[in-house]
């Protein structure tokens, strides 16, 4: 499945939503659901900084292509972080870059994208992003 | 003056334009009054009317819209000075806020009161703002930095506070109310005890001028700083109250218009008080909104106030006190109106988001007291604050929303 496929996906599942509760209690399911990180890159380098709530984020170039893996203290940070891993997670760094991120908007989640907002959330996509650009300047060397 | 009763909260919530809205389809329940509260019809009326009718520059004109701006001004540094019982109005100074008070005082302090191995002592539930200043000026003068302890119901450790100044540290700045913790600490007590070894004390007013009377010449503090936005006033303006001895003996923080006397390429003389601690045009709109707010407090008997909203507080902890892992982050036998607690098994942003959906504005966090948070061990937490204008039933729906919150978090 492509990014914008799995996004359309993501969209649909969220448009059966009736309330923000429903939304919510999707987001607390897949918090918890969530892959767990290994603990060992639980550390203040994988830390992303500007977060209310704490977020270790790892990632690894596996053939080619980058796989994330993600922790956090909070909840429902979690179940947005599990969406963006989603979202990225088995796609190559170009297609990681390439990538918009307006399906946010859509499932109506866009407060957690304004800057100010302290969850971290756009410092973990611009974390993902960084880590897709060090490793296509690998790749291109 | 009145005595402030539950049955005027109709009358007086009508008066704050911005408790009448909606969040997300739902009233709005207004929890975050230790951040800053919302303001009353007078004081947005007060400033409207300066800038549409008096607005000019101050002190400086010689036509009549400055002469009245000028005296309007003035009038409201007499008010402030009678709101807190200052014995002199020049001892009042106008800054941005609380934040600026402080950095005043440290810029001003450190240029003749601290050498080089000296030490200020501070408490362990400072706001940044009480404490970042102190800790930087204690840097660069080679000073040290004492910090009293706290106790895990999150009170100062007397005994202990009594052992620091036995050091002699030249300052202490303490704050009255906690804004993590809710905390009310003894402060004319503490203010005795420094003075007993002869050392100046600041007491941070922020979380304390609109919950409880305050007179300086009673407390016999050196220096008392608040904010206006905290009490119903606009954003912008705050308050650095000094005796005349210290002002006169500090040197200025800020250079440039206003505060100087006589200035030539070869030399500066600097304006009398307070007008030398007033660099520059300053914010008239907000020192007439500032005074508006206080009168709009002195329409009621302070202790009636404080009553109110010790009752509504209680109610809140009783009543939160049953959600099954909920633990108060802070627990003071003398305490105001600011709730910080964590529930076991949830994150505190987690319940912040949720609750804000349900229209309930609380604020998560360390409450930029991230030492608070070390001492106890928690990542932030969620506070509920309180004003004069929250009802039994807001609390009641906090209550319900934290709950619902909890639930689908487990």
């Amino acid at each position: 499945m492509t990014i914008a496929e799995t996004q359309q996906e993501i969209i649909s599942e969220f448009s059966m939503f009736d309330d923000w509760m429903d939304k919510y209690n999707y987001l607390i399911e897949m918090g918890k659901d969530m892959p767990k990180i290994d603990e060992r890159f639980k550390t203040n380098n994988h830390l992303i900084s500007g977060c209310q709530s704490r977020v270790w984020l790892h990632s690894e170039l596996k053939e080619g292509k980058i796989s994330f893996t993600a922790d956090s203290d909070a909840v429902i940070t979690k179940g947005i972080v599990n969406l963006l891993i989603r979202v990225f997670s088995g796609h190559t760094p170009e297609e990681v870059l390439e990538a918009n991120t307006d399906f946010i908007d859509q499932i109506g989640l866009k407060e957690h994208l304004s800057p100010t907002r302290s969850n971290g959330l756009v410092s973990m996509l611009k974390q993902m992003k960084l880590y897709a650009q060090v490793y296509k300047l690998k790749q291109d060397n | 003056m009145t005595k402030f009763t539950a049955g005027d909260m109709l009358d007086l919530r009508a008066q704050f334009p911005a408790l009448h809205q909606n969040v997300y389809g739902k009233p709005l329940v207004y929890l975050d009054n230790a951040a800053t509260t919302q303001k009353p019809q007078s004081v947005i009326d007060r400033i409207v009317a300066y800038y549409s009718n008096e607005n000019t520059n101050i002190h400086r004109g010689v036509h009549y819209l400055s002469h009245q701006a000028t005296e309007a001004y003035e009038n409201a540094r007499i008010s402030v000075a009678r709101f807190i019982n200052a014995a002199e109005a020049h001892e009042i100074i106008f800054t941005r806020g609380t934040t600026e008070s402080v950095n005043l005082l440290a810029g001003s302090l450190k240029q003749f009161l601290l050498q080089q191995g000296d030490s200020v002592l501070i408490t362990g539930m400072e706001h940044h703002s009480n404490l970042v200043p102190w800790q930087q000026v204690c840097f660069q003068n080679k000073a040290k930095l004492l910090v009293a302890k706290l106790t895990d119901k999150g009170e100062i450790d007397l005994e202990q506070f009594s052992q620091l100044l036995a050091q002699k540290p030249k300052l202490v700045a303490i704050t009255h109310i906690s804004n993590a913790l809710g905390t009310i600490n003894p402060v004319k007590e503490m203010i005795h005890m420094a003075h007993e070894q002869g050392i100046p004390v600041l007491v941070d007013g922020a979380q304390s001028v609109a919950h409880t009377s305050v007179d300086v010449q009673d407390l016999d503090c050196d220096f008392f700083v608040f904010s206006g936005h905290k009490m119903y006033a606009p954003m912008g303006i705050g308050v650095l109250y000094a005796k005349t001895d210290w002002l006169e003996k500090m040197p200025p923080w800020q250079f440039g218009g206003e505060m100087v006397d006589q200035v030539s390429f070869e030399e500066t003389t600097f304006n009398r008080l307070p007008f030398k601690f007033e660099a520059g045009t300053p914010n008239v709109a907000g020192v007439l909104g500032l005074e508006a707010a206080m009168k709009f407090i002195r329409q009621y008997d302070m202790k009636s106030i404080e009553t109110y909203e010790n009752g509504i507080v209680q109610q809140a902890l009783e009543m939160l006190q049953t959600i099954p892992g909920m633990r108060f982050i802070g627990e003071a036998a003398h305490r105001a109106g600011v709730i910080s607690f964590v529930v076991d098994g949830t994150h505190p942003t987690d319940i912040g988001t949720l609750v804000d959906k349900m229209g309930v504005a609380v604020r998560t966090g360390h409450h930029c007291a991230q030492p608070v948070m070390t001492r106890f061990d928690v990542p932030g937490t969620v506070r509920a604050s309180f004003a004069l204008y929250n009802t039994e039933e807001e609390v009641e729906k906090l209550v319900k929303a934290v709950e619902k919150a909890v639930n689908m978090l487990r």
